[in-house]
């Protein structure tokens, strides 16, 4: 994570520039060309023939020149802003102007072509194998298919073969390779003595970029998929002393990404804090999208952190030091009293790491104990956040934790006025009134006194 | 080499989708009986017959073009039915090569494979030469004399002499001659077989005899794996080879495959024929006019399904229908209307795929497409209604409906009571006929049949049923306005033969002594 807004800056201009398609489309093209340059070099580290391993390694060396002038062609075309690869563009201007790079390319394009004009004939009689050059003689296939095509009605299947291709040679195969380089030695001897002469070909800095700008090109093809079904993402705003943070339209990325997978919708939410107010308070139905609110707050906060576009059409953030995260725990623990001493371990190792810099993001803790120890700790802890004067996110079932004073805001999760079994997945600031949405649930499901009298009087 | 018989420039395809409405057309005309005796108990020919027959040919030149290939094809009957025997049995040949499309396949097995079948194809392909020679100068249509002119052109005796020598070759006595490039990582690769230049005694002493231009080496008789090598190396070196030969020999498979298919067609109309001769029923070449006025004029037209099955033959009607957008028939139940329409759609279907009809006379506007809906009895057993069942079949219809189309109606919009139906009739037939289609319309309301008769259309034909004045039924159909009455009445009679007054009577009398 970043520390500094300056840092941050560097990395949303490099974000920018590789908004645009023909810089990406560059990038991508010389990725896949780097990835299968590492992938001739590594078979021909595994080959056993000479000529073989040099074969490879000729292809290897072909891959990595038409990637770097590829895109030192493109990337020269393209309008960059960012710092980053501005000063990358001129390295690669000079890299591959230099005599070293120059030669290479000349040299493995001669060595290409010579290999490519080699044509050979193999004639088998029973055991015996000549090999001689190819001499002009008539492709036989051609001249069956030609004496039969006038029958054609339509178009028929194939009946080629498809054989397994190995890298590897077998000794037959290694002996008519040997006879093949007597025929033609001028080529041989070349492609010997250029393997033996280029060995550390790759260039540091751009073998450095290749793996520098993956971390970029994945985010942005991530949020993307997203974006396309009508998410919106942005630079955030980062201050690293303003505590007014704020956020339209933003989501769990997370529960977007497998969502988007489902092809279902994602709710959006909005929120703010503004003057002295430091702490949301979460209450509302279960299923209502609370956890998911606490989430989204967290990941604002460290995508930010990391440079990175956050979810959302607009967003102010804080530049945290830390962000700590206290949720309720799956595992099982014997007791009651085991599982709230585990939580309060935690919680104590939490606010110790904390600084009045820190982002603290608490999930139905104290869920397990009686509601009178959970309003007790509740209040503690929160206590202990507003002293601190930190940013976060407290959800609890506790109506009583969401008016503890200016510094903590009361948001709750809603249901469809028409139907309060439905959730929104909106959160909405306002005071706590779990008691409404409870008897309203209960009409529904025919529990309230009067339905349940009814009920009960037909039998 | 295109056979060309059923089209005069284009192939016969045997699975392309039959139109819409095909099944209820099979259903409502009786089709299957048509088939049927088409195919004499021949899967394929049923199969052809009932693409043929769909698949309505919608102008004047393809019709014509038909009507003369069959007119050889009647006039010798024994020739083609040598022509379909040469083309079946050189199809048999196939079986021969399942496994080519098996998983343990080679290059080598295909080779052979393909060879043997070459072997099989060539004679069926001499024996096709035969007969072009024996018998062409007996055929006048343009199909048959192009036909027969391709196959003594293309199945020369030079060409057969080619083919031999392929065969002789493809034994690769003097071995196999491979060329290959460099591949990925120096591997051979695009491997082909080539034909050595000289071809004599010794010619692979005299390719290698120069110094220095080739090199050899033996393979030890104990390196197995070697030896393996050597006949992957000739596996893939006759690999395009092998391709080439096999799709070859499917290439000639399916020229037999299309001739088969196309000849189908007419020995259906000949088993047809033979079948009608014995009964002594008639059959006609139609006119079909290319016009966009409605033309329908026929002599002894007969329903050729009922006389399929029937013992005797069937009485054939006259219609003079020429100019009539709409053609309205009422009268007696029972009376030979439903049948009577049959026969029209019937032959109509037949002339616009190129056959004869079951008629005298028979001329006909060329339609672009042929429509039936008829009432379906097997409907009350449906769960939606029967009225919903039914629009919703002329909804489909009028989906696909287009003007200079013909529409059967039989009975339709009957499904619910009289008023009703009837206004929703005249709706529906008004429109179709502001829209350029022709309509036939068999019809038991009388409501719906006078509404028509008011309009006194000049283009408007109304038909009866024939009833004598002792209730008899002719099954002749002549021209005739609607009665207010059906009759109803009479079937009844004769079906209970019992006095239908005293029968309601009776169940008066009984409904009150119930009480």
């Amino acid at each position: 994570m970043l520390s500094d807004l300056n840092q941050i800056a560097y990395r949303h201009e490099v974000f920018k520039d590789l908004e645009g398609k023909k810089l990406r489309q560059s990038i991508a093209n010389f990725a896949k060309g780097m990835h299968m340059m590492r992938e001739h070099l590594a078979q021909s580290e595994k080959l056993h023939y000479e000529y073989q391993k040099a074969s490879w390694f000729l292809d290897a060396i072909s891959i990595y020149c038409d990637s770097v002038e590829s895109l030192t062609q493109e990337i020269s075309l393209v309008n960059l802003t960012s710092r980053g690869f501005q000063s990358f563009r001129e390295y690669l201007k000079s890299y591959t102007k230099s005599e070293r790079f120059r030669s290479l390319v000349d040299e493995t394009r001669k060595l290409k072509d010579m290999l490519s004009k080699v044509k050979y004939c193999i004639h088998i009689r029973g055991s015996r194998v000549t090999v001689s050059r190819y001499g002009g003689q008539p492709d036989y296939g051609i001249e069956v298919a030609e004496t039969f095509r006038k029958f054609q009605q339509g178009e028929v299947k194939t009946y080629l073969t498809v054989f397994h291709e190995r890298a590897e040679m077998d000794h037959i195969e290694g002996r008519i390779l040997d006879l093949v380089a007597r025929l033609f030695p001028d080529v041989f001897l070349e492609l010997k003595e250029y393997y033996a002469r280029h060995h550390d070909f790759i260039d540091q800095i751009i073998s450095r970029f290749d793996r520098e700008v993956q971390f970029y090109i994945a985010y942005l093809e991530f949020i993307e998929t997203l974006m396309s079904t009508g998410l919106k993402f942005c630079y955030p705003g980062i201050s690293d002393r303003s505590k007014e943070v704020w956020a339209r339209e933003t989501f769990d990325l997370a529960l977007a990404a497998k969502l988007a997978r489902e092809h279902s919708n994602v709710v959006t939410n909005d929120f703010y804090l503004k003057g002295r107010e430091r702490i949301f308070v979460v209450s509302g139905p279960n299923q209502g999208g609370k956890t998911t609110f606490a989430r989204t707050f967290g990941q604002l906060h460290y995508l930010a952190r990391l440079g990175c576009l956050v979810p959302g059409s607009e967003a102010q953030l804080f530049l945290c030091d830390n962000i700590l995260t206290h949720f309720e725990r799956e595992e099982h623990i014997e007791n009651l009293r085991g599982k709230l001493q585990d939580e309060l371990v935690r919680l104590r190792k939490i606010m110790q790491q904390a600084t009045s810099n820190s982002i603290i993001i608490m999930n139905e803790s104290f869920a397990s104990t009686t509601v009178k120890d959970a309003l007790f700790l509740g209040k503690e802890v929160l206590i202990q956040i507003i002293k601190k004067d930190m940013l976060g996110v407290y959800v609890t079932f506790i109506d009583e934790l969401s008016s503890l004073g200016e510094a903590t805001v009361s948001m709750v999760s809603t249901v469809a006025p028409d139907n309060p079994a439905k959730r929104t997945y909106k959160l909405v600031r306002k005071p706590a009134d779990g008691k409404a949405y409870a008897m309203a649930i209960a009409e529904k499901y025919g529990l309230t006194y009067e339905a349940l009298r009814r009920r009960m009087a037909g039998k | 080499m295109k056979v060309f018989l059923m089209y005069r420039d284009r192939d016969f395809d045997v699975s392309r989708p039959l139109p819409a409405n095909s099944e209820a057309m099979i259903q409502d005309l009786e089709l299957n009986t048509l088939f049927r005796a088409m195919a004499d108990d021949d899967k394929f020919l049923l199969e052809v017959a009932r693409q043929a027959v769909l698949s309505s040919l919608v102008d004047a030149p393809s019709i014509m073009y038909r009507q003369q290939v069959l007119k050889d094809c009647l006039e010798h009957p024994s020739v083609i039915r040598e022509l379909y025997d040469v083309a079946v049995e050189a199809i048999r040949n196939e079986k021969e090569s399942w496994w080519l499309s098996s998983y343990f396949r080679s290059p080598s097995l295909i080779l052979s494979t393909s060879t043997r079948m070459l072997e099989l194809f060539l004679t069926s392909l001499i024996r096709l030469r035969r007969i072009a020679d024996d018998n062409a100068e007996l055929f006048h249509s343009e199909g048959f004399t192009r036909f027969f002119k391709m196959i003594k052109e293309e199945l020369n005796d030079q060409y057969f002499a080619i083919i031999q020598n392929h065969l002789r070759r493809l034994k690769f006595e003097d071995g196999t001659l491979i060329s290959a490039e460099l591949g990925k990582g120096l591997k051979g690769s695009n491997y082909t077989l080539r034909r050595p230049l000289e071809e004599r005694q010794g010619w692979t002493e005299r390719l290698f005899r120069r110094r220095g231009s080739s090199y050899s080496f033996e393979v030890a008789d104990r390196d197995e794996s070697g030896h393996e090598s050597l006949r992957e190396l000739y596996e893939r070196g006759i690999n395009r080879v092998a391709d080439a030969l096999a799709r070859s020999t499917n290439h000639i498979l399916s020229f037999f495959v299309a001739l088969r298919t196309e000849l189908a067609f007419y020995i259906g109309c000949l088993n047809l024929y033979d079948r009608l001769a014995k009964k002594g029923e008639a059959i006609c070449m139609p006119e079909p006019l290319q016009v966009s006025e409605p033309i329908l004029s026929s002599r002894g037209l007969y329903d050729v399904c009922l006389s399929l099955r029937t013992e005797g033959k069937v009485v054939g009607n006259e219609l003079h229908a020429d100019k009539m957008r709409l053609i309205v028939i009422t009268g007696a139940n029972q009376g030979g209307k439903s049948t009577f329409l049959r026969s029209i759609g019937l032959a109509q279907l037949m002339m616009q795929c190129g056959m004869y009809v079951p008629a005298e006379m028979f001329r006909a506007n060329i339609c672009t497409g042929i429509f039936t809906h008829f009432k379906r009895e097997e409907d009350t057993t449906m769960k939606s209604g029967k009225l919903d069942e039914e629009l919703k079949r002329m909804s489909d219809i009028a989906d696909q409906i287009r003007p200079n189309c013909v529409l059967l109606c039989n009975e339709s919009f009957s499904s619910t009571n009289e008023r009703e139906g009837s206004e929703i009739g005249r709706q529906v037939i008004r429109a179709f006929l502001e829209s350029g289609v022709k309509v036939l319309l068999v019809t038991n309301m009388f409501e719906l049949a006078h509404s028509f008769y008011e309009l006194r259309g000049e283009d408007i034909l109304f038909l009866r049923a024939e009833r004598l004045p002792d209730g008899r039924r002719t099954f002749r159909i002549t021209e005739g306005e609607p009665l207010s009455t059906s009759h109803g009445e009479d079937l009844y009679r004769e079906i209970f033969g019992i006095d239908e007054q005293k029968h309601n009577r009776e169940a008066y009398a009984k409904a009150q002594s119930d009480r």
